[in-house]
């Protein structure tokens, strides 16, 4: 007891609680894309962490081989990834937006093996690292903190800021919000809602882009990276409440935090079963969501 | 202004209005009564582009309705009031005005109309930062009305302005309309509250089985010994 204590009280928590909301940055701007998609078109994108990895494809690409500087590399990949999330909608999404749920799950399902398979094809399956260090800060003898992370954070906290000016202020950003409230009747407004849908799959993309240049910086790339923080996106979304995103920016914050102190008084792995158990528990008493609208 | 010729229009393969022509002339106020599933919906519907109609013709002011995008029906100068109003119950009652407005070539008014719709309506004022969710029913049917207004329309069609309200509140709605007819707004509304809209407007059809069966002055229908009898119960 005495040692569980101590172990509470040290610095060493402090910066376990630090690296949580860290963490939580970055998983806060990968459900946000995501969110944002299904709030207004009301389509899952399974293959969502897979269009993340075609953008640190992108990025590594662009910044080794093309020896680009890592910033302009990074806006590449926003750019790639938001084509592609245009394109996921104008060939595949736009056609099943009347068919069951079902089916439109099983289409971007197969959207997350054709990219796997794509990125097999075009890159192999070697593991490739950025090979850049942004090393750390140090904020006293014992309490370092990742450059990465702390730029994570704050990107992901502008984005957040950004985003809902956008949703808030703008009559781009009104409509995508009344859309979700009710498709049919925006015809009525003059909004061409075909547009509106390829504007939202866009910016879902661009987010993505966005998401895979911080996490480049963490992890090599591979084909198979998009399954191992899909599931944690998808689970952040859910446990937020579907389509709500200041919900899914709270669940990214409750999941990281979680996972950190989880892995500071056991393994690391011992966090991610905490906060999967967490999950399922909160699903248990409010399947709809944490932070699930009340309607 | 505004002219139906010979319109056929359904849902898929059931066709709900048969070879229907009516004109609404400038300043006026027309209704359309009938029954229940007589298809007056529909006609709303088709007028705006909600959904598309097999075959006839539609003319807004002498351009071609039917072959104008869905979304560009608003900027020719209708505006729809939908059947059960409709709102964006999750956004404020601003937002939802500004929603009305959402063309690029209507947002240089938004505040010049939106005082409009505010002395109109100085309650939507109050409740403004109010989500449209939590208004009471007739306060939504205010705040429809607006939305639809925001756009400075030329001709407002309103479907079923009355439906699931108070008759208290009724009647208040059906004064709103007499005011904005009032400021000269062209208006084509489908009722079945019948001896109520035939006391403010000009003109009124009757609508049956998807066709148009009597046409005639307000005056006259109110008086017609058929009307009184399938429509006021008399």
């Amino acid at each position: 007891m005495a040692e569980f204590t101590e172990a509470l009280f040290s610095v060493f928590f402090v910066e376990t609680l630090i690296n949580g909301l860290l963490l939580g940055g970055v998983l806060a701007l990968l459900s946000l894309g995501l969110n944002l998609i299904f709030g207004v078109i009301d389509v899952v994108w399974i293959c969502y962490a897979e269009i993340i990895m075609l953008g640190m494809y992108t990025i590594f690409y662009l910044h080794v081989d093309g020896g680009l500087p890592l910033i302009v590399a990074a806006a590449g990949g926003v750019g790639v990834t938001a084509v592609l999330g245009w394109l996921t909608h104008r060939l595949v999404i736009g056609y099943l937006l009347q068919a069951p749920p079902i089916n439109q799950l099983l289409a971007t399902g197969g959207l997350l093996f054709f990219f796997q398979g794509l990125a097999m094809v075009a890159f192999g399956i070697e593991f490739r690292n950025l090979g850049v260090s942004l090393g750390s800060l140090a904020l006293s003898e014992d309490i370092y903190l990742s450059w990465t992370r702390l730029l994570s954070f704050a990107i992901a906290g502008v984005v957040v800021v950004v985003l809902y000016l956008f949703l808030a202020r703008s009559y781009l950003g009104a409509a995508i919000r009344a859309i979700s409230q009710d498709r049919e009747i925006m015809v009525l407004m003059g909004v061409n809602t075909k547009k509106l849908y390829l504007l939202t799959s866009a910016i879902g993309g661009g987010l993505a882009g966005l998401a895979a240049a911080l996490l480049v910086l963490q992890y090599d790339v591979h084909p198979f990276i998009g399954l191992s923080f899909g599931p944690i996106t998808f689970m952040v979304c859910v446990m937020g409440g579907l389509g709500n995103m200041v919900g899914g920016f709270l669940a990214a914050f409750i999941f990281s935090e979680l996972i950190t102190i989880g892995g500071y008084f056991a393994e690391l792995e011992w966090g991610y079963v905490l906060a999967f158990g967490f999950f399922i528990a909160a699903m248990f008493v409010r399947p709809e969501g944490l932070f699930a609208r009340k309607s | 202004m505004l002219t139906l010729k010979h319109v056929n229009a359904g849902y898929g393969d059931f066709q709900a209005l048969f070879d229907v022509s009516l004109e609404v002339k400038a300043g006026e106020a027309v209704a359309v009564i009938g029954p229940n599933g007589a298809g007056k919906t529909t006609l709303m519907r088709v007028i705006s582009g909600l959904i598309p109609a097999m075959v006839g013709e539609i003319e807004m002011e002498g351009v071609s309705v039917l072959e104008a995008q869905p979304y560009e029906i608003v900027g020719m100068g209708i505006a729809h009031v939908p059947e059960n109003r409709r709102l964006f119950p999750r956004m404020t009652v601003e937002d939802n005005l500004r929603m009305g407005c959402f063309l690029p070539k209507f947002r240089a008014r938004f505040e010049e109309r939106k005082s409009v719709v505010y002395e109109l309506f100085p309650r939507m004022l109050e409740r403004r930062n109010q989500m449209a969710g939590t208004l009471s029913g007739g306060e939504q049917q205010m705040c429809a009305i607006g939305r639809a207004l925001m756009s400075d329309p030329k001709i407002l069609i309103m479907d079923e302005p009355s439906a699931g309200l108070a008759p208290v509140i009724v009647q208040q709605v059906f004064e709103l309309i007499e005011r904005i007819r009032g400021e000269g707004l062209t208006v084509l509304i489908v009722e079945q509250n019948v001896r109520q809209v035939l006391r403010i407007v000009d003109r009124a059809y009757v609508l049956e089985s998807g066709s148009l069966r009597v046409e005639g002055t307000a005056e006259e229908l109110l008086q017609s010994a058929e009307i009184q009898k399938a429509f006021m119960g008399m």
